[in-house]
């Protein structure tokens, strides 16, 4: 069984049917996702951790995600990064470029509505150090579809890694166009600023943004979602 | 057939290896290279290998719906013509800091300046190639 298996859709539960119907979600926490996920910071961030642990950090988790997305994806998960995570562990070449090896992912468990409602409120209870993520630093203003979308494209390059709509894009990040669903404004915008502060060995770089560029840049894939789910 | 250089140290031990029945040195040089290239090639399949590829080729598992296509680090004329100084700063600032395209990000912000002169050292061993500016 590949150990990087639960990795492959961001998140990883080896839950089996209606673990919480009790409700108690920090127990099927501690005992069905640690495994692969680290709940609490961790104490090394060194580039040795990144390559060996199996999923995506948690520790943050309600600071990250929305909590009715969270609910639904646990019962019916799919992948969110194209390359699953560690991007670099599901490569192989292809005829013109590298592919993605899919025989390297398998999905994500699927957790019971109980047990997905309970975990999902457990997470959301994981808000991580207070600092991380900047509260209220996302000003929520409406932005130019055509403006957010030059900047990500031509003015940055974000499309290099992200797909801003499905089958068009990179591969190694996180599809961009579900994120408004997935995720909190503020996460988006401190993540964006500096992804090394989450992960001071994470393969996405720092861009070095000034205050409206990251306004208008979250703004744009907040709208993205939203754009593309008409 | 394509070949692998992912681990490029490797097949040269490998190379190394087979020579070795008549002739030891390559294989402790191809092992030297191995541990002196080790860190810097762990780099790069970390943060270059999402547009330059496994094949270290600029065929990245991004690079097909780029508008300007990764650099080819196995490419020894191409490489070749790159001086010292600017492979360093265009991993640390970014393409647009030697005026080369924005999607090659700067990557100061990850890596230091020891780990980024090691890459830069790891793409000549990746290229075969000095600079010849």
């Amino acid at each position: 069984m590949n150990r990087y298996l639960l990795a492959a859709l961001g998140l990883g539960f080896a839950a089996g049917p209606a673990l919480a119907a009790d409700g108690n979600g920090a127990g099927l926490l501690q005992s069905q996702c640690i495994s692969c996920h680290a709940i609490t910071k961790p104490e090394s961030t060194s580039l040795d951790r990144l390559w060996e642990r199996k999923g995506p950090d948690l520790y943050y988790a309600g600071s990250k995600f929305n909590k009715p997305w969270l609910e639904k994806w646990l019962q019916n998960p799919v992948r969110i990064r194209p390359a699953g995570e560690f991007y670099t562990r599901h490569l192989k070449a292809g005829d013109k470029e590298d592919v993605v090896d899919e025989s390297s992912l398998t999905p994500h468990p699927k957790l019971s509505q109980a047990d997905a409602e309970a975990a999902a409120a457990a997470l959301m209870a994981l808000v991580g150090p207070a600092d991380l993520v900047s509260k209220g630093a996302f000003k929520g203003e409406k932005v130019s579809m055509a403006m957010g979308g030059m900047f990500f494209g031509k003015l940055r390059g974000c499309g290099a890694c992200h797909m801003a709509k499905p089958g068009f894009g990179g591969s190694s990040g996180a599809e961009l166009y579900t994120a408004g669903e997935r995720l909190q404004g503020d996460y988006i915008y401190s993540y964006i600023k500096n992804p090394q502060r989450f992960d001071p060995r994470i393969w996405m770089p720092t861009l070095n943004l000034a205050e409206p560029d990251l306004q208008r840049l979250t703004g744009y894939i907040l709208q993205l979602s939203a754009t593309e789910a008409k | 057939m394509m070949m692998n250089n992912r681990q490029p140290a490797s097949l040269f031990s490998v190379a190394g290896l087979a020579l070795a029945s008549c002739l030891m040195l390559p294989s402790a040089n191809a092992a030297a290279a191995d541990e002196q290239y080790a860190k810097a090639a762990r780099n790069y399949d970390t943060y270059c290998v999402q547009c330059h590829g496994i094949n270290r080729n600029g065929r990245g598992i991004n690079s097909r719906d780029m508008s300007v296509q990764p650099r080819d680090h196995s490419d020894a004329k191409g490489m070749g013509s790159i001086p010292d100084e600017e492979i360093f700063q265009v991993i640390k600032e970014g393409g647009l800091s030697v005026n080369k395209s924005v999607l090659m990000p700067a990557w100061g912000n990850v890596m230091s300046d020891e780990e980024i002169r090691e890459l830069a050292a790891y793409l000549r061993h990746v290229c075969n190639c000095g600079s010849s500016k």
